[in-house]
C-alpha cells in the first residue's frame, strides 16, 4: 500500500464542491467530516479535476483558486491549467 | 497545573432546511443555490384571488399553457443566487468598464471610419429600447411565473437587462463624444425611422403577451436568439473593413452576456420540452410564431445595415439559433432555419 495524500477544505460553497469533485474522481479516496473541514486522505495519488469542480460550481474554476479552500494538505503538488494533483515522488 | 484541551466534534442535528432534505431524501449539506431556490415558491393558502385576474389564484401555475409536474426541474446551470449573482456581474460589468476606459484613453474611436461611427449609432443604441422591453418582460415572468428556480433567474434576468441598456448608452456617450445627442437621436429612430418601426412593433405586442412562458420563448429564446448573433456576429465583422475594431471591444460584452444567458435559456427549455409531448407541440408551436415575428421584424434593420448582405446574415443568426435549438429537438420555422 502506497503512502496516503491528503487535503483538508473548509466547508464553504467552494470547498464542499471541490471535496465532492475529489470524491467523483478519485475511487481510492476516504473522506472524514469535521466540524467546519473536510480531510480526504487518498493512497499514492489524489487529482483535482476542474472541469469537474467547474461542473459543480456552476462556473469557470481555475484550480489557483483551491488556495481560497485549502486548510492543509501533503505530498507533491502538481499544477495545470486543468488538474490540481497530489502525490509521493 | 496541567490543562488539557480535548477537541469534541459535534455533530449537527440537522444539515439543511428540511424542505430540502426532504426532496433530496437526504439530511446533507445543500449548495446555497439549491437552499435558495428549491419549493420556495408559496403554494398554498392564498385566501384572495386577485382583484384583477379572478380567474387565477394569486400564484397559479394554469397562468401558462405549459404543465410541469415539478416546477423545480429548470436547474440554472450557473447556480444564480444573490451572490454568486452579484459577483458573476460585477466581474462582467469590470471588464466593459476597463474596454471603454481603454478606448476613451486612447482615444480609439477617432480611427474608427466616421460613416461607420454613423452607422454603429444607428443600429447599436435604438437597442437600448428593446433592452428595457426586455427588462419589463422578465419581471413580468418573475412575477406571474410558477417555482422560485425560473421567477428568480428571471429576475435576474431582467437586471441583466437594465445594465446592458445601460452599457449601450455608454457606448453611445463615447460615441457622442460625451454628449448625449447620439443617444438622442437614437430615441428618434427608434419612434419614427421605418427600419425601426416592425422591431418597436414586436416589442410592444411582446408586452402585451401574458402567458409567460410563451413571452419567455418570445423574448429570451427567439429575439434575444436572432438579434444577439446578427448584432454581435455579423453587424460587428461588417466593421472590420471600416477599422471598428474598438468599436469591437466595447460590444464584445454583450456576446459574453449572451453566451452566458444561452446556457440558462438552453436548460430551461430543455426541461420544459422533455416534460411531455404537449409541451414540446406547444414550445414548436410559439418557436413557429414568434420566429416568424421576430425574422419579419429584423429583416428591415438587417438590410439597413448591411444592404444586399443584409438576407445572409439574418439566416446566419437563424441558423446560429436554429442549431442550439436542435440540439434540445425544438425546431424554427424552415424560412429561417435555412
Amino acid at each position: 500500500m502506497s503512502r496516503p495524500v491528503s487535503i483538508t477544505l473548509q466547508n464553504s460553497q467552494d470547498g464542499i464542491a471541490i471535496a465532492d469533485a475529489i470524491m467523483a474522481d478519485n475511487s481510492d479516496a476516504d473522506r472524514k467530516s469535521f466540524p467546519a473541514m473536510t480531510k480526504i486522505d487518498c493512497p499514492g495519488r489524489l487529482v483535482i479535476n476542474s472541469e469537474s469542480v467547474s461542473e459543480l460550481l456552476g462556473r469557470e474554476w481555475d484550480p489557483q483558486e483551491i488556495h481560497m479552500s485549502v486548510i492543509s494538505l501533503s505530498g507533491t503538488v502538481d499544477e495545470d491549467d486543468g488538474t490540481f494533483t497530489l502525490f509521493w515522488r | 497545573m496541567n490543562i488539557d484541551i480535548q477537541a469534541e466534534a459535534i455533530t449537527p442535528r440537522r444539515h439543511t432546511f428540511s424542505h430540502i432534505a426532504r426532496r433530496f431524501g437526504t439530511d446533507k449539506p445543500a449548495s446555497r443555490y439549491e437552499e435558495a431556490t428549491y419549493d420556495v415558491q408559496p403554494v398554498v393558502n392564498f385566501h384572495y384571488r386577485p382583484t384583477w385576474a379572478p380567474e387565477f389564484e394569486l400564484y397559479d401555475a394554469k397562468r401558462t399553457k405549459i404543465v410541469m409536474a415539478d416546477w423545480y426541474v429548470f436547474r440554472d446551470p450557473r447556480q444564480f443566487y444573490y451572490a454568486s449573482y452579484n459577483i458573476s456581474r460585477a466581474a462582467m460589468q469590470q471588464s466593459f468598464d476597463d474596454a471603454v476606459g481603454f478606448v476613451e484613453k486612447r482615444d480609439l474611436i477617432a480611427s474608427v471610419a466616421s460613416e461607420w461611427r454613423d452607422k454603429v449609432a444607428a443600429y447599436l443604441l435604438p437597442l437600448r429600447h428593446v433592452e428595457w422591453g426586455a427588462n419589463m418582460n422578465c419581471q413580468l415572468i418573475a412575477d406571474w411565473g410558477y417555482g422560485t428556480q425560473i421567477t428568480s433567474a428571471s429576475a435576474f434576468c431582467g437586471a441583466d437587462r437594465l445594465g446592458l441598456a445601460q452599457v449601450i448608452s455608454r457606448i453611445g456617450l463615447v460615441l457622442g463624444n460625451g454628449a448625449d445627442e447620439k443617444l438622442a437621436a437614437a430615441k428618434t429612430a427608434w419612434m419614427n425611422a421605418p427600419e425601426w418601426q416592425p422591431l418597436r412593433r414586436l416589442a410592444e405586442d411582446m408586452l402585451v403577451v401574458h402567458d409567460w412562458f410563451e413571452l419567455y420563448v418570445a423574448q429570451l429564446v427567439v429575439l434575444d436568439g436572432l438579434v444577439y448573433p446578427l448584432v454581435c456576429e455579423s453587424f460587428d465583422k461588417a466593421g472590420a473593413a471600416h477599422n471598428g475594431a474598438s468599436i469591437s471591444m466595447m460590444t464584445g460584452f454583450l456576446a459574453d452576456w449572451f453566451a452566458d444567458n444561452s446556457r440558462w435559456t438552453d436548460a430551461v427549455l430543455k426541461a420544459a420540452a422533455a416534460e411531455s409531448e404537449e409541451n414540446r407541440a406547444t414550445l414548436n408551436h410559439w418557436l413557429s410564431h414568434w420566429g416568424k415575428r421576430a425574422a419579419e421584424a429584423l429583416t428591415p434593420l438587417a438590410d439597413s445595415v448591411l444592404g444586399d448582405l443584409g438576407p445572409a446574415a439574418l439566416a446566419d443568426a437563424g441558423a446560429h439559433l436554429s442549431g442550439r435549438l436542435g440540439k434540445l429537438d425544438l425546431t424554427l420555422p424552415k424560412e429561417l432555419a435555412a
